[in-house]
């Protein structure tokens, strides 16, 4: 299978974006070629800005520039962003409910070796909770260009989070996204596993794996955190009765929490969270880090054998 | 619309209002922000009656107008007073200040309050919305300007200083900040908590135009604001030298009165040295 790092994904999505609409402006916070806003300023100088490392100055000028009628989309390293902009999204972005787009690169543990400092392993939890806001984690680099197009298209704050490495495509150009509504990537009666993104691919291996020994998974790339797509967890959850979810995050206040709470009032079935386990990350290969904190197709299998037990 | 011929003394006439209306509202309210609101009276008069903004209380939306961007949020009465007196909602309302349902929350919200450009009361983000909209009109080629008014104390937060880096290398002329100099904050002097130094030197250092006033001057706040328009190749700062609780003797230089509510007796003395007060 191909593998596509999800933020070429998002610069194509921009490319895209500014060649129809020249009120879409790129911002960065001084790595812009890890982000692939740097294409836009090869493209089209005058629709970016490089804010220099600034990230609390991005937020807020991203938000002037909303209320000047732009359609800025701020761009830097997850943690810096989603982490230390957090005020000045919450107070000035969401609570004006101000045409702003967030994109979070280099999120999740994957980023390897730059270690703890530079994994974000927060960001959904702390996006998650501000009123307004709407949050997309992206499975591959397809799907982070249809996200990216799909957030433009949404009036208000958006917050898209997406990873460093190259990962499996798993989606194409035919495969639907719609914000706000699941996919459900494979049908299945024994256990469901929402998944979103590089542990959708994850996920998918898993399910081959499982049927061998008989465990029927259901894979759900539940690509949008928030508003979370309520009709698809609940009937997934209901039809198979015990629920897995993986994300590249902490188990706390992420994706998996978002099931969790939902499914606790209105379909309490036994639930299983993979995900960071209340630690901090450190250095590492890519790989050797999601095994080593628990974030594989393996550790997918045994959460199912032993929902099924 | 801007309107013309201003007189000096009309306009002192309504920085007597607005303080009046000041201390009536917090009163009224019971908590809320007088020192500092009583220390930006001639800037937002200046600004909103004396022929800067272009802005029709009319249509508090209009796509054309200036933008005033109010960083140190906790100052909305004086806010509220001007933009009432200016007719954007009737000056009733200003009796409904911080209270339930009220169109003029505690801090300013724009989607509550007509005539407001953003939200403001978490310290240090005012600027860098000013700097966002200024870069937006100069990207639609409009000519709108931006006014953005910051507390002294509030240039503690290092956000500030990033933005006044991105208005300077933008070189955004069609931005106009504001410093309320009234040397005291919350827990007392500027001076005695975090030291600005020279702080128009520390602006200029910046790359800003720097023009240094006094800010209960009216004549002097209206020559900065013509002065701050036609300057043009760099972003212009308007440090205005103020005192707190200006108008209302014991709240005067006090940092106690950041924060603070009258009492009855102190109420009415208020009102009463407001309303005796020397008008030029």
């Amino acid at each position: 299978m191909e593998k596509i790092p999800m933020r070429d994904g998002y610069g194509k999505a921009l490319l895209k974006l500014i060649e129809a609409d020249k009120r879409v402006i790129a911002m960065d916070a001084d790595v812009a070629k890890s982000t692939r806003t740097v294409w836009v300023r090869e493209q089209y100088p005058e629709n970016f800005i490089d804010m220099g490392i600034a990230e609390q100055d991005m937020a807020g000028t991203a938000a002037g520039l909303a209320l000047g009628g732009m359609i800025p989309f701020a761009t830097t390293y997850c943690v810096f962003l989603a982490g230390r902009a957090w005020d000045q999204i919450r107070t000035t972005i969401c609570y004006n409910n101000l045409n702003v787009k967030l994109a979070g690169a280099h999120a999740g543990i994957s980023v390897g070796a730059d270690g703890a400092t530079h994994q974000s392993l927060e960001d959904v939890a702390l996006m998650r909770v501000l009123p307004n806001m709407t949050v997309v984690v992206p499975c591959d680099a397809v799907e982070t260009e249809k996200a990216t197009m799909a957030i433009a298209e949404t009036e208000g704050p958006c917050f898209i989070r997406f990873g460093r490495e190259a990962v499996p495509v798993v989606t194409d150009a035919d495969t639907p996204f719609i914000l706000g509504k699941a996919n459900v990537l494979r049908e299945g009666n024994d256990v469901t596993l929402f998944a979103n993104g590089a542990m959708v691919y994850e996920g998918l291996q898993a399910a081959e794996q499982l049927k061998k020994e008989g465990i029927d998974l259901m894979v759900v790339n539940l690509h949008t955190v928030k508003p979370l797509d309520t009709d698809t967890v609940m009937r997934a959850a209901s039809h198979t009765g015990r629920v897995i979810t993986a994300e590249e995050h902490q188990i706390a206040g992420g994706m998996g929490s978002a099931v969790a709470e939902y499914l606790a009032e209105n379909c309490p079935v036994p639930v299983k969270r993979i995900g960071i386990k209340d630690s901090f990350g450190e250095s590492g290969k890519p790989e050797e880090l999601m095994e080593k904190y628990g974030l594989t197709a393996a550790d997918i299998c045994a959460a199912a054998r032993a929902l099924c037990k | 619309m801007k309107s013309k011929n201003v007189q000096i003394h009309e306009l002192a006439e309504i920085c007597r209002t607005v303080r009046s209306d000041i201390i009536h509202m917090i009163y009224k309210a019971g908590s809320g922000h007088p020192g500092g609101s009583l220390s930006s009276v001639e800037l937002l008069v200046g600004l909103y009656f004396g022929n800067v903004i272009r802005i029709d209380p009319a249509r508090p939306d209009w796509d054309e107008r200036d933008r005033f961007i109010l960083s140190k949020g906790h100052v909305a009465p004086v806010l509220y007073s001007v933009l009432a007196r200016k007719g954007f909602y009737d000056v009733s309302e200003l009796e409904t200040l911080r209270k339930l349902g009220s169109i003029l929350q505690g801090h300013p919200h724009m989607a509550h309050t007509p005539g407001l450009d953003c939200s403001g009361g978490s310290l240090g983000q005012g600027l860098s919305v000013a700097d966002g909209l200024a870069i937006a009109f100069r990207m639609r080629q409009k000519d709108s300007r931006v006014y953005c008014l910051l507390g002294d104390g509030e240039l503690q937060e290092g956000q500030v200083w990033e933005a006044v880096m991105t208005a300077a290398q933008h070189k955004l002329d069609n931005l106009c900040a504001i410093v309320d100099y009234n040397h005291v904050q919350l827990d007392g002097s500027v001076e005695s908590i975090k030291d600005l130094g020279d702080l128009g030197q520390k602006w200029k250092d910046f790359g800003w135009n720097v023009i240094e006033i006094n800010g209960h001057d009216i004549e002097e706040v209206l020559r900065a604001y013509k002065e701050a328009e036609a300057y043009k190749g760099r972003p212009t700062v308007i440090v205005a030298e103020t005192v707190k609780g200006k108008g209302v003797s014991f709240m005067e230089n006090d940092c106690s009165w950041h924060g603070n509510v009258p009492s009855e007796e102190q109420y009415t003395q208020a009102l009463k040295e407001i309303e005796e007060g020397e008008v030029r």
